[in-house]
């Protein structure tokens, strides 16, 4: 079994990278972006029988910092 | 006196730390990460500065989860002091001894240079040395130091003093120019900027030499 997290900053939350990025498209022209958030994926090799409620828990507890990241789980 | 510091991989700062605090008269243990208790009589634990486990993940979290920061987690809920310089800091709001998180500069860019420190507080035991409203020069050396905590935590903050330090110039963003806070029951201190960088003529500054100092005085055997 594989899960999927994507780990985004929450909304009002500062994304000094993901605004580079969208100065760095406006400069090259791509004048139709408005924003840019950017965040990460982690992909988690998991053992049979492990639920998305463990993947839940180990994201609060580790891979996503909840003050100021909020996450997502898909299983793949 | 006796003070510990911790020492992850990627420490950098743990020897200035642990010389500052033996400049201020305390004796001082390195602990090792991995080991899963404090050595006994400890009055205070360092976190150092540093890029602890390669900053993988998130500033400060895998070492949040180390054998050692557990020990530190049991050691200030019993009341002990601590103080977490830089990538302590990190440390401290990843295991959630204190409160907020440190993003990225808002700049995006490594700084590195001594600021104006603002004292905001001299009601603690680290920074009694000073008094309110001074304004110390003391390095940054970070690439983030940016604090943020939603609004609720910064008027927690500014109504219970436990903002200790801002800056004079905000250089990288951070909520209401934050630099450093206290813990609730203010022994424990999470700080981006070094004091332990400006605590010998060496240094080209002596302004952090207080904060010891004053930490000895409290923490001295009567």
């Amino acid at each position: 079994m594989k899960a999927r997290v994507h780990v985004m900053l929450k909304n009002g939350v500062l994304d000094p990278q993901g605004e580079a990025v969208r100065h760095a498209l406006g400069a090259m022209g791509f004048d139709q972006v408005e924003g840019v958030r950017q965040g990460k994926v982690i992909d988690l090799e998991l053992a049979e029988g492990a639920t998305k409620a463990d993947v839940t828990e180990m994201c609060e507890k580790l891979l996503a910092n909840t003050v100021i990241e909020r996450f997502e789980i898909e299983l793949l | 006196m006796r003070a510990a510091v911790i020492v992850f991989p990627g420490s950098n700062c743990d020897r200035d730390l642990a010389v500052a605090f033996e400049q201020a008269g305390f004796s001082v243990e390195m602990v090792w990460h991995k080991d899963a208790v404090l050595p006994d009589g400890i009055d205070i634990v360092g976190v150092p500065g540093g890029f602890s486990y390669g900053d993988y993940l998130r500033c400060g979290a895998i070492a949040a989860q180390s054998p050692i920061c557990k020990a530190l987690t049991a050691h200030t809920e019993r009341g002990g002091y601590a103080v977490g310089i830089c990538n302590g800091f990190q440390v401290l709001t990843e295991t959630g001894i204190l409160p907020g998180a440190l993003l990225r500069n808002a700049g995006l860019k490594y700084i590195c240079k001594t600021i104006g420190l603002k004292v905001e507080t001299s009601d603690s035991a680290f920074t009694e040395g000073y008094n309110s409203g001074d304004v110390i020069d003391i390095p940054i050396a970070h690439h983030d130091g940016n604090y943020f905590a939603d609004d609720t935590t910064l008027a927690e903050l500014r109504d219970q003093d436990r903002i200790a330090f801002t800056y004079a110039e905000n250089p990288n963003g951070s909520r209401d120019d934050i630099a450093g806070i206290l813990s609730h029951n203010r022994r424990v201190l999470g700080m981006m900027p070094h004091p332990e960088r400006a605590a010998d003529s060496g240094h080209g500054g002596t302004d952090g030499t207080a904060l010891f100092r004053a930490l000895a005085g409290v923490l001295a055997p009567v």
